[in-house]
């Protein structure tokens, strides 16, 4: 699962609107973190980092795994 | 050879004697044209007075967030417009965990907790987590859970918790100047009462800080002095919303040099490299920290950001001839 936009309204690293400015940096950086707001709904996630993998769960959305 | 690099060999090779601080800064200051030299001879001091033996980590982060302090490095503290989100892992997502750290060949599984100190629940946690953790998987556990008071380090101890992570950072001189809501003798006090326990002491830092090679001179002194078991070497992974967010990472030649340096100021310790490296240093750096001084990986994600892939430390140490250290020569 790797998203920082890519079909999503909001960018699951900063928050910010898909269409404002490029998200590369975020982008980039996702591959080394998970996501932490909800591509749908911009509502910051409940994310556990697990040694192996991780999750994320938006009250509205529910969860996500890598 | 600089002056300093024959110092450390007859020194630190040869009697096991670490470099002081003014040593250590001297090292810190050498040209690049003598960075491979400094880590040669650091993986030379690591292999004399350590062995090949890489000790091999997994870390789960029990209660993620929402941490009273304000340690500016840090995505955890409540205090800063951090995303990371309160967060508590249930005992079967813990001891799940565990199992998964152990199957790739790990010893050592470490608990770490965003707080200031235990209480009441998070004590309650321990104790049902690291219970199931020792009745179903085949593994060292470590715990991370801020300062202590002296009941929790004896509880601890019963528990059979062996070893016990509590950075101070930085050095005394800055922390301050990343830490105000407790001070850096308040951390080194948890850290004597986890020495007279019996507990291994696990102690390191982060470097990137904004502090001075002087002051990195400094921590690794002090470090010296408190002579832990185990140094965690985190760098500097700059976190959206805190204080730290924009500041630069560490270049890498500095990273190694760190590293080298280190080690010669604790030629006998655990040398752990922790988060950061692979912003710091990338793919290749995992191999000359492993050829300048590292004798310890944490494998996997850490606790709020991820790492490469455990397999590929492990192939790693496999082509470097670095046999991962056994569960039965840590008991
Ligand atoms: S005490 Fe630990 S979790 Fe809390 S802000 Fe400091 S580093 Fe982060
Ligand atoms: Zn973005
Ligand atoms: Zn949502």
């Amino acid at each position: 699962m790797t998203a920082a936009v890519a079909g999503q309204t909001w960018c699951d690293r900063c928050g910010e609107a898909a269409v404002a400015g490029a998200h590369e940096q975020c982008a980039a950086a996702r591959a080394l973190e998970p996501p932490r707001y909800c591509g749908r709904c911009r509502r910051r996630m409940k994310v556990q980092v697990l040694p192996v993998g991780w999750s994320a769960i938006c009250v509205e959305h529910g969860e996500i795994r890598s | 050879m600089p002056e300093i690099l024959d110092q450390a060999r007859d020194q630190v090779l040869h009697n096991g004697v670490g470099l002081d601080e003014a040593g250590v800064l001297a090292v810190l200051n050498l040209p690049d044209e003598h960075l491979s030299a400094t880590l040669q001879l650091a993986h030379d001091v690591r292999m004399r007075w350590c062995g090949p033996e890489v000790e091999v980590e997994g870390i789960v982060s029990l209660k993620t967030g929402g941490c009273p302090e304000d340690c500016h490095f840090c995505s955890q503290s409540g205090l800063f417009t951090s995303p990371v989100r309160s967060v508590w892992l249930d005992i079967p997502s813990l001891v799940k965990a565990a199992k998964q750290t152990a199957a790739t060949g790990a010893t050592e599984f470490c608990i770490v907790a965003a707080v200031r100190g235990p209480d009441d629940r998070l004590m309650k946690q321990m104790r049902e987590g690291v219970a199931a953790i020792r009745a179903e998987v085949d593994i060292q556990v470590a715990a991370s859970l801020g300062m202590l008071t002296q009941d929790q380090v004896d509880e601890l101890v019963d528990m059979g918790v062996h070893r016990y992570n509590h950075n101070l950072e930085t050095c005394r001189s800055y922390f301050p100047n990343v830490v105000t809501t407790h001070s850096w003798e308040e951390r080194w006090e948890t850290l004597r009462m986890v020495r007279e326990s019996g507990m291994e002491v696990c102690c390191g830092g982060i470097l990137g800080l904004g502090e001075t090679v002087e002051q990195r001179a400094e921590f690794a002194a002090q470090l010296a002095e408190l002579d832990p078991h185990e140094v965690p070497l985190n760098f500097l992974n700059p976190r959206p919303g805190t204080p730290l967010g924009d500041r630069p990472v560490v270049e890498g030649r500095d990273a190694l040099r760190a590293i080298a340096a280190f080690r010669l100021a604790m030629p006998r310790t655990i040398l752990r490299y922790a988060g950061g490296r692979e912003i710091t240093l990338g793919d290749l750096g995992t191999r000359d920290g492993l050829l300048g001084g590292i004798n310890a990986v944490i494998v996997g994600n850490y606790l709020t950001t991820l790492g490469r892939p455990a397999t590929d430390d492990l192939k790693l140490l496999d082509e470097l001839k670095m046999p991962v250290k056994a569960l039965s020569a840590t008991l």
